[in-house]
């Protein structure tokens, strides 16, 4: 398969990607890894204009600790993540849920910046950073500024990035001693999850119970007020609406989010 | 568009269109039909080739996003005619049957005993994981790679076919 053809140019700098957004138009998509775009654009699905690649822009790549956040450039990949030592110590859920990307292959192209702007409710690194309670940085012609991950998840595939902007940073809290608990139910090895969970610090989030990764809001209040992990965990579905599919329907889905919860609340709690 | 790579040693410099995939320029421009088209969606692993020293999936990389990089195919593991450690264990283990996974199972598992030179079979499989075999003949591709690692680490550490783990890990 071979996708449309496009115009297409290599960034040598954040702020030449920006320029070259601008003169291609709102047509033009950045191009990391390419693990979410070019399946697309190969299937058609996709068919932009022009490619801005931003894969060789140094830095936009790496990791440093910065006060009390890890600062992740956006074009990290995932492997690279997930063999971090200062990830490991200080985000340990962040680099779990990058080694449960894809496949081995997937992990060395795949970046996390990449992940989080194509906004998949199932997939892993929008569900652990909002279950983080992490940022974006998103460059812009107008500056840089940085977006919850709460408020960044907009709908369906749909982020607050507009056209003309980047994203080039993420940010986690760093929380070395905090015990977390990650789960996912997939039907096959490198399947996206039928329902994902993963909890650290009181906080819990949950993939593809809804059209974003969401906060299962109902667990954390009852975990504040007291209550076990597995009374918590009762709440999971919670005003949630998941799709259906041929995997799961709406009540399988909402079991899953109850079940996978207390497994991620149990690993979570001292 | 002008691209240069250097491709199992050697320097290139070609004209492609940017929507080139990877894996048809290496079969299609180079004649280098190691890597082959199998699921064309990321999935099965039978493209893999290794880009400075990481293995992936050629039918999801533009060529153009490997210029000025370093491009491995199982055709460059042994420039010489003398097979790698790595082939050399899977003929002896019996390590394929059709063989139509094989060229992308060996750079896989190349890429993997780079990082990795000392696997447990756990990680030996979990390292596969993103390539499939048909013919469902995984136990003796595990044979294969733990018996690569034996023999990598008996010839010495700089026996890796020229992929280091730093190039590996860069």
């Amino acid at each position: 398969m071979i996708p449309a053809p496009f115009e297409y140019a290599a960034a040598s700098s954040a702020g030449h990607a920006l320029e070259l957004l601008d003169r291609f138009g709102e047509d033009a998509k950045l191009l990391a890894g390419g693990h979410s775009l070019l399946p697309m654009m190969k299937l058609r699905l996709a068919a932009p204009s022009a490619l801005v690649d931003i894969g060789q822009v140094g830095e936009l790549s790496g990791i440093r600790s910065e006060a009390g956040e890890l600062v992740i450039g956006a074009t990290t990949c995932h492997a690279d993540v997930a063999a971090s030592a200062l990830v490991r110590a200080e985000a340990p859920l962040l680099a779990y849920s990058a080694a449960q990307v894809g496949d081995p292959q997937i992990r060395h192209r795949g970046t996390i910046g990449g992940s989080l702007a194509h906004a998949d409710p199932a997939a892993d690194l929008p569900m652990a950073l909002v279950a983080l309670g992490g940022s974006v940085e998103i460059m812009g012609p107008g500056g840089t500024r940085t977006v919850a991950a709460d408020d960044f998840f907009t709908g369906f595939f749909e982020t607050s990035l507009e056209p003309g902007e980047l994203l080039s940073a993420v940010r986690v809290p760093r929380r070395p001693d905090a015990r977390w608990g990650y789960q996912k139910f997939v039907q096959r090895a490198n399947d996206w999850a039928i329902v994902g969970a993963a909890a650290v610090a009181g906080r819990v989030a949950l993939a593809n119970m809804g059209p974003v990764p969401i906060r299962a809001r109902a667990v954390e209040q009852a975990l504040a007020d007291g209550a076990s992990p597995a009374e918590a965990a009762t709440l999971a579905a919670e005003g949630t609406e998941p799709a259906e599919d041929i995997h799961a329907d709406r009540s399988y889905r909402q079991h899953l989010a109850r079940v996978l919860t207390r497994r991620a609340l149990e690993d979570a709690t001292p | 568009m002008k691209v240069q790579l250097t491709v199992n040693g050697q320097d290139r410099s070609d004209d492609v269109e940017p929507r080139l995939l990877l894996v048809h320029y290496l079969r299609e421009r180079c004649g280098l039909q190691a890597a082959n088209i199998g699921c064309d969606t990321t999935s099965c692993g039978a493209c893999t080739v290794l880009l400075n020293g990481r293995s992936v999936k050629s039918c999801t990389v533009l060529t153009v996003q490997a210029a000025d990089q370093e491009i491995t195919t199982a055709e460059g593991l042994a420039p010489g005619g003398e097979l790698h450690p790595v082939q050399q264990a899977f003929r002896q283990e019996h390590g394929l049957q059709c063989g139509f996974c094989t060229p992308g199972m060996v750079m896989a598992a190349t890429g993997l005993l780079a990082t990795n030179p000392h696997p447990t079979e756990a990680e030996v499989r979990a390292g596969l994981e993103g390539n499939f075999c048909r013919c469902t003949g995984y136990h003796n591709i595990v044979h294969a790679v733990l018996a690569a690692a034996d023999a990598l680490s008996a010839a010495g550490p700089a026996s890796a076919a020229g992929v280091t783990a730093a190039e590996a890990t860069r």
